[in-house]
């Protein structure tokens, strides 16, 4: 196989990762229309989640993943309840002012406890190296990476389509003044998938160690990332993220292999043109 | 009336006399580094260093107490650097400058230096022209055409034919593949390729294929700290380049603690250039690790040697310049030292005010059970290669 | 119901235009640098600066609705301008600034026509890719820019040949603040004319103002270059102060400072971003003056504080206090 293949799949991998990253806000963005610009504080909370467990307390890396994904979820429960509830009805740019506020205290607080230097991360043995696989070398982590990314896709969609849950979700998406006029109890099921974004945005924060590293900066890094995968896919839509992702991941990739002088803006350029063509996301509902 | 007239002569005296004998027993030391940001780690241990000199050699020098003024830039911020240093000289009157991680920083600040005549010291930017921005400037860290000009003319002379250079797209990134290409090419070597990575890149696999395809020698990466040297090296790793067969290049963060930590031992093989490596085999640099891990439980690294032998050469250009603090006194003395350092004899030249030293060629081998840069080969009294042409 | 008790609407257009007193105490404060402080001028300049620029911001997303992730963009083109001109050999301050303005004026004018076509959501991240797209472009075009070092080799000539910039910063405060004031009255004027009014009504409901027939695009893209313009300037001060300009001039960490900025004083308020500047940049100064590495801690929770105290800003959380004392009395 031409190995042009062999850099498709390690963008897929990049994209996944995109993925479990930008899915919460899309949910929440789309749901509440808070502007969370903390969405990556809890990725990186979840980071240095695994990088504790893993080296202070020697758990496997393997079942740090949960852990990263309740803690994160855990400590947006907190921060909903507390602050993020009152806001609801203010105006965007104070949604705005909280958060990046509290993600300016997260950094110094990563800094603070965990020092500035970049974090590694043991993993056991049989995640390292790579196969072969028809004249490509695949590496070990991406293809669980993917393989993890996809069933948490696969779960989130059944959820969404198959169950009570996810059938609220989507009504509240779609029309938050409707559901709540049906007796939906719109505030506990914000509160609940907001936990759930931010459970997965840990989760993508502990996994993304192995692929970018972690640092205290990492807060602000992903979150342009994470706001490109949100505004292409289109607010409130899994599929959407998921195919921006993919897109996003793939292109940039594909363009640092073959137009390696203009492969850093690639990835806005194709954002900037996407939304010129479809302002409200791939997926996004028509305004 | 007498009395209160020649009381109050006696106290303003005495004030002024106070005043200007309490400004005379301290030295002020203006540090302008990136303490907080993306470069935090840095300044860090470039601040480890100077607290370590600091804690052995006493802040007492030449009579008078050194006093350290600590001034954050948060990173490439070279406005605010150039008034951190205005305001060092006009608020704090500092004496002198030193710090300064990063290149636009130091060149913004060595403005200043320059109008207020003011002894700089610059502990790790690594642009080569920095020093000639003004008369008052002495460096202590290394230049990046020092190592990696080195690095080319040693990488050709050693059996290596063919290399592919892949840089960070920025000024540090771009003078190293400069003078890595010339050293090489002066050597006889070919480039059959080159490439420049985004500057905040996360993922390298795309360029390393590329790289790959070429099939060169060596492939010679330059690369900042943080995050990306570990990036790298698994990219390396997964995209199968063996560096037993295709030598991996680079320049000391390549080789850097914990990058070698995340990338296993799919580094083994990987040779850097480097001024400095805390193992490196000296009575002076055993004592100067142990005493440091003491201290801040980690490893020094260049950046730490960088402020550890910045202060030592404010301390001794203040012990020879007999306590005078003006830039002029302090650079005549400051020109010429020559010292053991950890790393092994450095000297600052006389005529550029830059550092000579000695530029290590390293590999990563395990050691016992970790990853350790061993040192191979050295060249010793490297002068910075740009300024010597730009003089001839 | 009489005219007697209702206002009308001309009279309370022309009362917005009367220089209330305490407008008057704040730009005679900004005259107090000179006399207390003067060892922190330079500061002072940096501040006035960065206050022109959060002005430049507010025209737009204050009086217009439109969000920019993306402003420093025209700053760093007006910064660039006004460095190269002075490593050509001209280093005028004034012709400097004409030059920068319409620089970045040209280059706003051309982006206004995508800025005027979206709204939202896609806005912003469209602002944040221009901007983005041309740090990478100034990065790469290091034979112009010069690059990651910065530009080299610029020197500021004294102001009417007369007007040294000195190492105390009197020359830069002094310079800074006039150009702060002139423009700031221009703004004023423009917001209180019938255009300003119909920017407001842009901001408000933008297909309301469409179907009665205002020219929504033509307005945005006026408004938008003349802000390109003034950060412009802003940008073209900086360069002349500090005698330095590197890539951060036009980065995402600039923008996204200035937004802060402008969102902490208030926006919509004229003030708002002079207000916003001079806190955020005093408070960041101070903070990690006591504190090099951990500052941005404290001002998290002063952002955080001014969120829950002082909604819609400082000056918007003020004047509420103010409503509700005067309720009260």
């Amino acid at each position: 196989m031409p190995p042009v293949f062999g850099v498709l799949f390690d963008g897929l991998a990049y994209g996944m990762l995109l993925f479990l990253l930008s899915v919460g806000l899309s949910v929440t963005l789309g749901m509440m229309n808070f502007v969370n610009l903390a969405h990556c504080s809890f990725a990186m909370l979840g980071g240095y989640v695994t990088v504790t467990l893993t080296n202070d307390f020697g758990w496997p890396f393997f079942a740090t993943l949960p852990a990263a994904f309740v803690a994160a979820a855990a400590a947006s429960a907190v921060l909903e309840q507390v602050f993020f509830r009152r806001f609801y009805n203010a105006g965007e740019l104070d949604q705005c002012l909280l958060t990046i506020g509290i993600v300016f205290i997260s950094i110094a607080a990563a800094a603070y406890i965990y020092g500035t230097i970049n974090q590694p991360v043991q993993l056991p043995a049989y995640l390292q190296g790579s196969i072969a696989f028809q004249g490509l070398t695949l590496s070990i982590y991406r293809l669980f990476l993917i393989g993890i990314a996809l069933l948490i896709t696969i779960a989130l969609v059944a959820m969404l389509e198959a169950t009570r849950f996810g059938a609220q979700v989507r009504a509240a998406v779609n029309n938050q003044r409707m559901a709540r006029g049906l007796g939906i109890n719109v505030d506990a099921l914000f509160a609940l998938t907001f936990a759930l974004g931010s459970g997965l945005a840990g989760l993508g924060g502990a996994l993304a160690i192995q692929l970018v590293g972690l640092d205290p900066s990492f807060a602000f890094t992903y979150l342009i990332y994470v706001l490109i995968v949100v505004s292409v896919g289109g607010l409130g839509s899994i599929s959407g993220s998921f195919a921006a992702a993919m897109l996003l991941g793939v292109s940039d990739v594909a363009g640092k292999y073959y137009v390696p002088a203009i492969g850093a803006f690639l990835i806005y350029l194709v954002m900037v043109v996407l939304l010129m063509w479809r302002p409200t996301g791939i997926f996004g509902r028509r305004a | 009336m007498q009395k209160a007239l020649s009381g109050f002569a006696g106290l303003a005296l005495a004030l002024l006399g106070f005043g200007s004998a309490n400004a005379q027993d301290s030295v002020k030391v203006g540090l302008i580094m990136s303490y907080s940001g993306q470069f935090a780690d840095t300044a860090a241990q470039i601040d480890n260093g100077i607290k370590l000199y600091v804690k052995q050699h006493g802040d007492t020098v030449a009579g008078k107490k050194i006093e350290l003024i600590r001034k954050d830039t948060g990173g490439i911020a070279p406005d605010i650097a150039k008034r951190l240093a205005q305001e060092l000289v006009v608020r704090d009157n500092a004496d002198i400058f030193a710090g300064f991680a990063l290149t636009p920083n130091a060149l913004a600040a060595a403005d200043v230096s320059a109008e207020a005549k003011k002894f700089m010291v610059v502990m790790n930017a690594a642009t080569a022209i920095i020093t000639t921005k003004s008369p008052y400037i002495a460096r202590t860290s290394s230049t990046t055409p020092q190592l990696n000009y080195t690095l080319g003319t040693w990488a050709a002379k050693n059996g290596i034919k063919t290399a592919y250079t892949m840089v960070s797209d920025y000024g540090p990134g771009i003078d190293a593949e400069t003078w890595f290409q010339t050293g090489f090419k002066e050597g006889g070597g070919q480039i059959v390729g080159s490439v420049r990575f985004p500057v905040a890149n996360p993922d390298f696999s795309a360029f390393i294929q590329a790289a790959k395809d070429k099939n060169p020698d060596a492939i010679y990466i330059w690369i900042p700290g943080g995050t990306q040297p570990a990036a790298v090296g698994k990219a390396l790793a997964e995209r199968g380049i063996d560096p037993a067969k295709t030598k991996v290049l680079g320049q000391d963060a390549l080789g850097d603690e914990t990058a070698l930590k995340s990338m296993g031992d799919a580094s083994i093989g990987i040779i850097t250039v480097s001024d400095y490596d805390y193992t490196h085999k000296s009575p002076l640099n055993q004592q100067f690790v142990k005493a440091f891990n003491d201290e801040f439980h980690r490893n020094p690294d260049f950046f730490a040697v960088g402020g550890y032998d910045g202060t030592h050469l404010i301390y001794q250009a203040l012990n020879k310049a007999g306590g005078k603090t003006d830039g002029d006194s302090l650079i005549a003395a400051a020109k010429g030292m020559a010292w053991e350092s950890p790393r092994g004899q450095i000297s600052i030249d006389p005529e550029t005010r830059d550092i000579v030293q000695t530029v290590y060629i390293r590999r990563v081998q395990k050691v016992g059970d970790r990853l350790e840069n061993v040192e191979f080969d050295s060249v010793p009294n490297v002068k910075d290669p740009a300024k010597a042409r730009m003089t001839h | 119901m009489t005219s007697a008790t209702i206002a009308g609407p001309h009279e309370v257009l022309r009362a917005q235009t009367r220089w209330h007193w305490s407008e008057i105490a704040f730009w005679l404060a900004t005259l107090l640098p000179f006399v207390l402080t003067p060892t922190y001028l330079v500061l002072g300049s940096q501040i006035a600066i960065t206050a022109l620029f959060a002005l430049s911001l507010d025209l737009i997303l204050g009086f217009s609705g439109i969000v920019s992730l993306g402003h420093a963009a025209y700053f760093g083109v007006g910064a660039y301008t006004a460095g190269l001109l002075s490593t050509w050999g001209w280093g005028e301050p004034l012709t400097g600034l004409a030059a920068a303005a319409l620089a970045a004026g040209l280059f706003g004018y051309l982006t206004s026509f995508i800025i005027a076509r979206f709204r939202h959501l896609a806005l912003i991240m469209i602002t944040l890719g221009i901007g983005l797209v041309l740090q990478e472009a100034a990065n790469s075009a290091s034979w112009l820019t010069g690059g990651f070092d910065g530009l080299q080799g610029i020197h500021t000539w004294p102001i009417f040949g007369a007007l040294r910039f000195d190492l105390y910063g009197y020359t830069a405060y002094g310079y800074a603040l006039a150009g702060l004031f002139v423009i700031f009255l221009v703004a004023r004027r423009l917001i209180h004319s019938p255009f300003g009014l119909a920017l407001r009504g842009i901001r408000e409901n933008n297909q309301r103002m469409a179907a009665i027939g205002a020219p929504t695009r033509a307005h945005i893209r006026t408004i938008y270059t003349i802000a390109a313009i003034i950060a412009g300037i802003a940008g073209a001060m900086l360069a002349q102060t500090t005698e330095t300009v590197s890539l951060e001039a036009l980065g995402f960490q600039r923008s996204a400072d200035v937004l802060v900025m402008l969102i902490l004083g208030g926006t919509g308020r004229l003030y708002g971003g002079l207000i916003g500047a001079a806190v955020y940049m005093v408070a960041r100064d101070q903070f990690s003056g006591l504190n090099p590495q951990y500052w941005y801690f404290w001002i998290g929770v002063l952002l955080i504080a001014v969120v829950m105290l002082l909604p819609n800003g400082i000056l918007g959380g003020l004047s509420l206090l103010a409503r509700r004392a005067k309720a009260m009395s």
